[in-house]
């Protein structure tokens, strides 16, 4: 029987390890002490920061820093709560849908404003709107785009300059783009004629926001449609080369969120870390390059995507069913 | 004298606890009455509004190409939002398959309402309420039932209700107090009306034996009517003894005189000495006991007039002088001087008769006890309080018996040669309590007694 379990234990030991992470990294000292497992959609370099301040005030203290995309990291965990301790993802919906299961851990001691966290167990802690990135040597001489309207008409105005050089999130396989996507659609109409041209214009997909500003970085595309702006303005070293656009009509701004899991072996240490996190980007995130989190009055008046139970429709299967076939519609036109 | 009384309970104590154990039942009963109330209203809006997104989410349910859609607006879900962030489950299904949504929502295949019906069930182990309803789609060439199922945990209800049922349970809180204060108030003021009697009848003097003529509340007639029949019954009977004595003094008076007279003229004639003998001490035995009837007949009138006390002023010295000038030819008998010593009038209000009675018996009684040839004095004076002071020049009260003399029938070992009753300062003493005074006796330093009657 103990040799089962000791199997049992050391498989699913060698399943996470067997996992194939975009990025696993080990932060603070190797010790006997089991790490605290963060699950995260973030990039390192980003969190980098928020993870060595918190070790440097937490000695004998280690983190595993384990990256991959939004939507593997709700399958991952789904699959294997008790592997991991914190789960850090920008797709607010798939997060408010592990809290709404019973996946988070409420963690009561936190004080946090009301609109950016969800039952005192899902916390915001960065606010990042998506934007429209350009290519500044693609709109040489030409006036760049404020709104997806301009956006629009600079597309119909001259097709051939674009055509096969725009790109944007393929929604089927990015958490996020799909969030950004189905917003854009709640928020206005204009969402769906955008797609309609990009559609016609043979529009590149992309599974991450990293290839996409790679690419346009190169010139391989002019325009990259709902990336997030932190990204782009976070690569210094292509900032002379981009443009980003925050859209004026009605930009949607997205909050990454963390939450502890259900069913984490190290509770304290891991409401201490979001503790940590979300104290840090509240006060501005100062040293850190994840965009902080701002005032509520600072707020006012922009389209946040609220943490509410609505953020789950879009993920229910008839809704997905739907959403995907138009936008598939739209987007897919044989040339 | 009398036991002392046996108690059993307090009738305030036990009206003030039958009041503020109504008032608790009550504030308790509307407590959960108002609670339950408010429960089912809170209920009920949570029930609309799980009510409404079935509805809304219902109604987009289309067959499209043979398929069934449901593309629900995103406010079927976001009109769920709750302050305290309640979790929200739906499930869709088409007839028995679960289309989209939680599976642990189960369907109830007996039933498919139109109208959403709501239920409190568990999922996932929380307690949540759900709403479901169903609807038929008619398609080309089928026909399918599609159901929609809501649940909410219900963390804000509870909320409402814990706030309510603090708020609920404060007023609760507050009616008892009220209502404690009113049920003290209502007992100790209906309890007011008998300590008011207890009052009353303890200010009474010990021979006050009228009727209470206050008026009374009407539960309280009855004990008062029966005290009053009682006190009447007391009075008579008193009253009854007293007129007995008084009657028969004087019907022993009357006939004794005779005797006396009888006795005198037989002294007269009779010539030898042993008989005269008899005779004198047969005389001396008629004296003592006209005189005990005489006082005796006294003693009835003062304690009757005494029970009846009518008061009037009158001048204490106009009083005594004329008291003094009525002994004066006994007190030359035994040539004694009387003085009165009475610059100003003392003026008092009570029974001149009495007071008159009670003054006569102490000088009555310093003429007998007070050696011939002397002076008595009497002095009357309104410093400390009006008084009247008989000082003679006698052997004074035996010490020994000083503190009983004015008792009934009780005669000092000094009087064994003298006629007397026993009764002289008994009725001094009678008279000076009933007029709220006292009655002092003492022997002055340099010989002789000292009566003072004071008011
Ligand atoms: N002035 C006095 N001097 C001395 N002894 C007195 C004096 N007055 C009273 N006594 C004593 O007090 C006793 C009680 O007095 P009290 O007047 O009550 O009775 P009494 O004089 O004996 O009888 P009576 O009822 O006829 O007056 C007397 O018997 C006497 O012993
Ligand atoms: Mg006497």
């Amino acid at each position: 029987m103990r040799y089962i379990i000791v199997l049992i234990v050391w498989a699913v030991g060698f399943a996470a390890q067997a996992q194939d992470w975009e990025d696993q990294q080990r932060f603070g000292p190797q010790t006997d002490q089991p790490p605290l497992r963060v699950l995260s959609s973030t990039d390192t370099d980003l969190f980098a920061p928020v993870v060595d301040s918190f070790l440097a005030a937490s000695p004998g203290v280690s983190i595993e820093y384990l990256v991959t995309s939004t939507a593997s990291l709700d399958r991952i965990f789904r699959a294997a709560p008790d592997q991991y301790d914190v789960v850090i993802s920008s797709a607010m919906d798939l997060q408010l849908k592990l809290a709404n299961d019973g996946f988070a851990r409420r963690l009561d001691g936190l004080d946090h404003p009301d609109w950016a966290e969800w039952r005192n167990s899902l916390f915001a802690f960065t606010q990042e709107p998506a934007a429209i990135v350009v290519n500044r040597a693609a709109f040489e001489g030409a006036a760049i785009p404020q709104t997806r309207q301009d956006l629009i008409e600079t597309l119909r105005a001259d097709p051939d300059r674009f055509r096969g050089r725009l790109g944007t999130y393929d929604v089927r396989q990015s958490g996020l783009g799909y969030l950004f996507a189905t917003q854009d659609a709640r928020a206005s109409e204009t969402y769906w004629r955008l797609m309609e041209v990009m559609g016609g214009l043979q529009t590149r997909l992309y599974c991450c926001s990293g290839d996409m500003i790679d690419d346009l970085a190169d010139g391989s595309i002019a325009v990259a449609y709902n990336v997030l702006g932190s990204y782009a303005v976070a690569r210094d070293d292509i900032s002379d080369r981009i443009h980003v656009i925050l859209p004026s009509d009605f930009p949607t701004t997205m909050m990454r969120t963390a939450l502890v899991s259900g069913s984490t072996t190290q509770p304290d240490l891991a409401e201490a870390f979001v503790a940590h996190l979300i104290s840090t980007q509240s006060q501005g995130g100062e040293n850190t390059p994840l965009p902080p989190l701002k005032s509520g009055e600072e707020n006012a008046g922009k389209a946040i995507i609220t943490l509410e139970p609505a953020l789950m429709t879009y993920l229910d299967a008839q809704k997905r069913r739907v959403f995907l076939r138009e936008w598939e519609n739209a987007m897919i036109q044989s040339p | 004298m009398s036991d002392p009384l046996r108690v059993s309970g307090s009738l305030r104590n036990r009206l003030a606890l039958i009041l503020i154990g109504g008032a608790a039942i009550l504030a308790l009963f509307l407590v959960l009455l108002v609670r339950s109330y408010a429960a089912q209203i809170a209920q009920q809006g949570q029930d609309q509004v799980l009510g409404a997104s079935v509805t809304s989410i219902l109604d987009t349910a289309i067959i499209q190409d043979g398929q069934v859609e449901v593309d629900f607006p995103y406010s079927a879900l976001s009109m769920l939002s709750t302050p305290s962030d309640d979790r929200v489950f739906h499930a869709i299904y088409q007839d028995d398959t679960l289309l989209s949504g939680y599976a642990s929502l189960t369907r109830d295949a007996t039933r498919a309402p139109a109208l959403p019906a709501y239920a409190t069930a568990e999922i996932m182990g929380t307690a949540v309420r759900r709403a479901s309803a169903s609807r038929t789609l008619i398609g080309a060439d089928q026909r399918t039932t599609i159901t929609v199922i809501v649940a909410q945990t219900q963390d804000a209800l509870s909320g409402t209700l814990n706030r309510i049922s603090r708020t609920v349970a404060g007023f609760g809180i507050g009616f008892f107090l009220l209502a404690t204060a009113l049920a003290l108030w209502a007992s100790s003021s209906t309890i007011g009306q008998l300590q008011r009697l207890t009052q009353s009848v303890t200010k009474r003097g010990p021979q006050d034996l009228r009727p209470f003529d206050k008026p009374v509340p009407t539960e309280m007639v009855p004990l008062v009517s029966s005290l009053n029949t009682l006190m009447g019954r007391l009075d008579q009977s008193l009253n009854r003894s007293e007129d007995f004595i008084a009657e028969a003094a004087h019907r022993v008076r009357t006939p004794l005189a005779t005797v006396r007279s009888h006795a005198e003229a037989m002294l007269q004639r009779v010539g030898r000495e042993e008989n005269r003998a008899t005779v004198r001490s047969m005389m001396r035995a008629i004296d003592e006991s006209s005189r005990a009837a005489g006082q005796l007949l006294d003693h009835a009138m003062i304690t009757f007039r005494a029970d009846h006390l009518e008061r009037d002023t009158f001048d204490l010295v106009e009083l005594v002088q004329d008291l003094v000038v009525r002994l004066t030819p006994v007190a030359e008998l035994k040539d004694v001087t009387v003085r009165l010593d009475g610059p100003e009038p003392v003026v008092i209000s009570g029974d001149a008769i009495l007071v008159q009675n009670a003054v006569r018996n102490i000088l009555d009684n310093a003429l007998k006890y007070a050696p011939g040839d002397s002076l008595v004095l009497v002095r009357v004076t309104n410093t400390p309080t009006p008084q009247v002071v008989v000082v003679d020049e006698g052997q004074g009260f035996p010490h020994a018996q000083i503190d009983t003399l004015a008792d009934r029938f009780t005669r000092g070992d000094n009087a064994a040669g003298t006629i007397g009753s026993g009764l002289g300062l008994t009725i001094a003493q009678d008279v000076a309590e009933a007029h709220g005074g006292i009655l002092d006796l003492s022997n002055r330093p340099e010989g002789g007694a000292c009566v003072t009657l004071s008011f």
